[in-house]
């Protein structure tokens, strides 16, 4: 834990692999998100709250 | 909303005479601009249902926990969250629910940006959420700089340096401790408050943005 993290670099890329992994999860978190389908409990909606 | 309010029932183009009571014309104003069924809907358009919207609502989540857990470290102090298990366990909820808040954050940003969020008539809405983000950093910084261990003492004396060539560092000091605690614990605490409640109002008095090409025909 008091060791200093690896890096990647590639390039001008230069950024720990901690980082690299979180900012990793965060890209394949908003995919799923787009893609995953909500689950719709009860009728659809209509635009309440839509002005 | 009570039947008697002076304002319903009028015409939209009508101009009512100007109340002399300032309870009356807030109340009224009230009643135009944050409707109840604006405020807390039940339904919702069709195209919210997707997971892209959760985002901003679990960084409010984590926010709540970031307060809370918060609240409880400055009622007890430094030597309790260093030195006791209890105290161990509420410093590590109070750091992975910012790291949270964080995450979810900029997950909620980078939704709001590709779906254009700012669209008719919500750049402030945009904007105060960009202030919330800036605040959310300089806030996350000084609680670095209040842990009270060898960590914060390198990370200030890291950042003194910038702070003066930034030319901030005569009334930002971060080796000033009860300068960043303060700021840290109340100041920047309750501005992100005011302004998260103030976006989540404006977000819904004018509802969530519609789609850009919800019919595969010209923007809306």
């Amino acid at each position: 834990m008091d060791t200093p993290a690896a890096y990647f670099h590639w390039g001008f890329i230069l950024i720990s692999v901690p980082n690299l992994i979180v900012i990793g999860g965060m890209i394949v978190l908003f995919a799923i998100a787009l893609i995953a389908p909500f689950p719709h409990g009860g009728e659809e909606g209509d635009d309440v709250g839509n002005k | 909303m009570s039947a008697t309010s002076s304002s319903e029932g009028a015409s939209p183009g009508a101009t009512a005479p100007e109340s002399r009571s300032w309870t009356l014309r807030l109340r009224q104003a009230i009643d135009r601009h944050l409707p109840m069924d604006h405020l807390l809907p039940d339904r919702q358009p069709y195209y919210v249902g997707s997971w892209v919207y959760v985002f901003g609502v679990v960084t409010i989540a984590a926010l709540a926990w970031v307060i809370a857990s918060g609240v409880v470290l400055s009622f007890m102090g430094p030597q309790w969250w260093h030195d006791s298990r209890v105290g161990r366990f509420f410093n590590s909820l109070h750091f992975w629910s910012v790291q949270l808040f964080f995450i979810f954050m900029v997950l909620h940003l980078w939704g709001q940006y590709f779906m254009a969020g700012w669209r008719s008539g919500r750049a402030a809405t945009w904007m105060i959420g960009v202030i919330i983000f800036g605040i959310s950093i300089l806030t996350a910084f000084t609680g670095y700089l209040s842990q009270q261990n060898f960590a914060s003492q390198f990370v200030a004396i890291n950042a003194k340096d910038a702070m003066n060539g930034a030319g901030i560092g005569a009334f930002f000091s971060v080796l000033n401790f009860g300068q960043m605690y303060g700021l840290h614990v109340m100041l920047l605490p309750i501005g992100i408050t005011i302004l998260v409640v103030a976006h989540i109002v404006m977000v819904r008095t004018r509802g969530v943005v519609k789609p850009i090409d919800p019919e595969g025909g010209a923007r809306p």
